[in-house]
């Protein structure tokens, strides 16, 4: 009997580099993220997730290597996967000017969002903006800006959803709500959230997989648990630590093999 | 949930319409919303032309040449700023994106460069009519002189200068995605390179012969000189019009070219994300 050949990932990387005349962003990265799950890229400022997350949005090209998005190849036929995945991030704003309504109104028009008044409704319930809707953007607080912006990157129902810090600016009851949507989201729909955070508590909730980046490359993975437990700690936190303060693995624990000892092609430059 | 997006109805000249239309819908809330942006589309066009109103009013009771074509100037200022204001209503409305930080947001929706330039062009078009039409109005109130009275060659024209002036905001826009915020004052300048070589307001044979040849090569000068053919020799001349046309072709489509250019630069450089205030 022939065996069911599993669904291909979601999101797939493969081998991919970024380079600036000298600068080595991203070095050879390879990793593949499954339908329906939550993943997330973890490391210190100038480790190269924004990088990454720019190149499987094609926002960013790389200098070698391949992204695939819902099987689509993102570097030739990235428009077929665009309306299918969704996007959202502090450091891109949505125009200030106009009312929280008014930018989902574009952006419905955009994505090519039927019934877009009774979508922009629903969000705005589930996301507590109803009574900001009529504002302009610019007028909102952080939190609800954020808040905007997710609804900006929801609208379309993605299959593929990245998000580099989701729940920046939101207060703990916000914060936590917004990770309760993001789960039922994603379990409802089946959808991928690629996630880039410096919260672990979050990333320890939300996501059963865990990359964690230094210098362009993914120096160890695993689900939160695993990591916690490799690495002896309490924490994500603390792991997070170890790793971006490069305290190895096999200086705490002789018997491993820290992730820096695994060769010299691990010695990539960050941006 | 009511929302999802069609994978099928993401394609197509429908689905291309729809997107075009909502970002002319993103310009359309933004002016809707800021009266300073909407005076400043009429506040120069109007001004110039009562400038230039009075200048040719002056002129026509010391020159028998200024009487007999009346409205030269006036015409010209106008027909000037059709060409400015499509090039600025294209870098303009480009630097509204770089100005709120969008650019991000936009270049991951479905939306296709080919797309956003349309509406950069559409809008640009909407931006000329509002800045010129008041001050053609304004001029029928003040000198009793109407530019629509050009009739259909007056269309040829606008459409002519209106493809020019796209040509160079694209360009501009350009070099603002490759060099940033700092490029901005070239939105306001780099039109201007070609006003003295396009005849606006005297004509092309008091250029050298070198300069004429460059003079030759802009769609703007073929214009002008159909502008004056009409207003002063009462004829059309088609000939001008083709030049005019075909020099449009080119500019058109190299500058879609060089905007293309750009964006993949942008996109190799990693410069989308960075582009703000």
């Amino acid at each position: 009997m022939a065996r069911a050949e599993a669904p291909p990932p979601a999101i797939r990387v493969s081998k991919l580099t970024k380079s600036y005349d000298d600068v080595l962003a991203v070095n050879r990265l390879s990793f593949s993220v499954a339908e329906g799950t939550t993943a997330a890229l973890l490391g210190g400022n100038g480790a190269g997730k924004t990088t990454t997350i720019s190149m499987i949005l094609g926002l960013l090209l790389p200098t070698r290597g391949r992204v695939s998005v819902l099987g689509i190849d993102m570097l030739t036929h990235r428009y077929d996967a665009l309306p299918r995945m969704n996007f959202s991030s502090p450091y891109v704003d949505l125009p200030k000017r106009l009312t929280a309504r008014e930018n989902l109104k574009v952006y419905a028009g955009l994505y090519g969002i039927g019934r877009a008044a009774r979508r922009i409704g629903e969000l705005a319930e589930e996301l507590d903006l109803t009574a900001f809707m009529d504002r302009p953007s610019g007028t909102l607080s952080a939190g609800q800006r954020t808040r905007l912006a997710l609804a900006k990157a929801l609208l379309n129902e993605p299959d593929v959803l990245l998000l580099d810090e989701p729940t920046a600016s939101l207060d703990p009851d916000t914060g936590d709500r917004i990770r309760t949507y993001l789960e039922t989201y994603r379990d409802t729909r089946r959808a991928t959230i690629l996630l880039a955070s410096h919260n672990m508590a979050e990333v320890e909730r939300l996501c059963s997989r865990v990359m964690m980046m230094r210098a362009g490359r993914i120096v160890d993975q695993g689900s939160p648990a695993e990591l916690i437990r490799r690495y002896g700690r309490a924490n994500l936190e603390d792991v997070f630590l170890d790793i971006a303060r490069n305290r190895h693995l096999a200086d705490r624990h002789p018997d491993r093999k820290g992730p820096e000892q695994k060769g010299p092609e691990q010695k990539g430059r960050a941006a | 949930m009511s929302g999802r997006a069609a994978g099928a109805g993401t394609r197509g000249a429908f689905a291309t319409s729809r997107r075009i239309r909502a970002m002319v819908l993103r310009y359309v809330y933004l002016y809707r919303g800021s009266w300073p942006r909407i005076l400043e589309m009429a506040y120069w066009p109007t001004l110039q032309m009562i400038m230039w109103g009075f200048l040719t009013i002056f002129l026509a009771s010391k020159s028998g040449f200024f009487v007999q074509a009346a409205g030269v100037l006036i015409a010209a200022v106008l027909l000037w700023d059709v060409l400015f204001r499509a090039s600025l209503g294209v870098s303009l409305s480009f630097l509204e994106e770089m100005w709120s930080r969008n650019l991000g947001h936009l270049f991951v929706s479905p939306l296709r460069p080919g797309e956003f330039v349309a509406a950069l062009t559409l809008m640009s078009a909407i931006r000329v009519l509002i800045g010129v039409i008041p001050a053609a109005l304004l001029a029928i109130w003040l000198y009793a002189y109407s530019i629509f009275d050009m009739g259909l060659p007056l269309i040829a024209f606008f459409a002519n200068l209106q493809v020019m002036g796209w040509s160079f905001g694209l360009v501009v826009c350009g070099l603002l995605m490759r060099y940033g915020l700092g490029a901005e004052s070239i939105a306001w300048f780099a039109i201007f390179a070609v006003a003295p070589f396009s005849a606006i307001y005297y004509p092309l044979s008091v250029m050298p012969d070198w300069l004429q040849w460059i003079a030759g090569i802009l769609p703007s000068t073929h214009v002008f000189e159909g502008m004056r053919a009409v207003l002063v020799d009462e004829t059309f001349r088609t000939d001008l019009l083709i030049n005019a046309l075909a020099l449009n072709a080119a500019y058109l489509t190299v500058s879609v070219l060089v905007f293309l250019r750009f964006f993949r630069s942008a996109r190799e450089r990693g410069l989308i994300l960075q582009i703000g205030e």
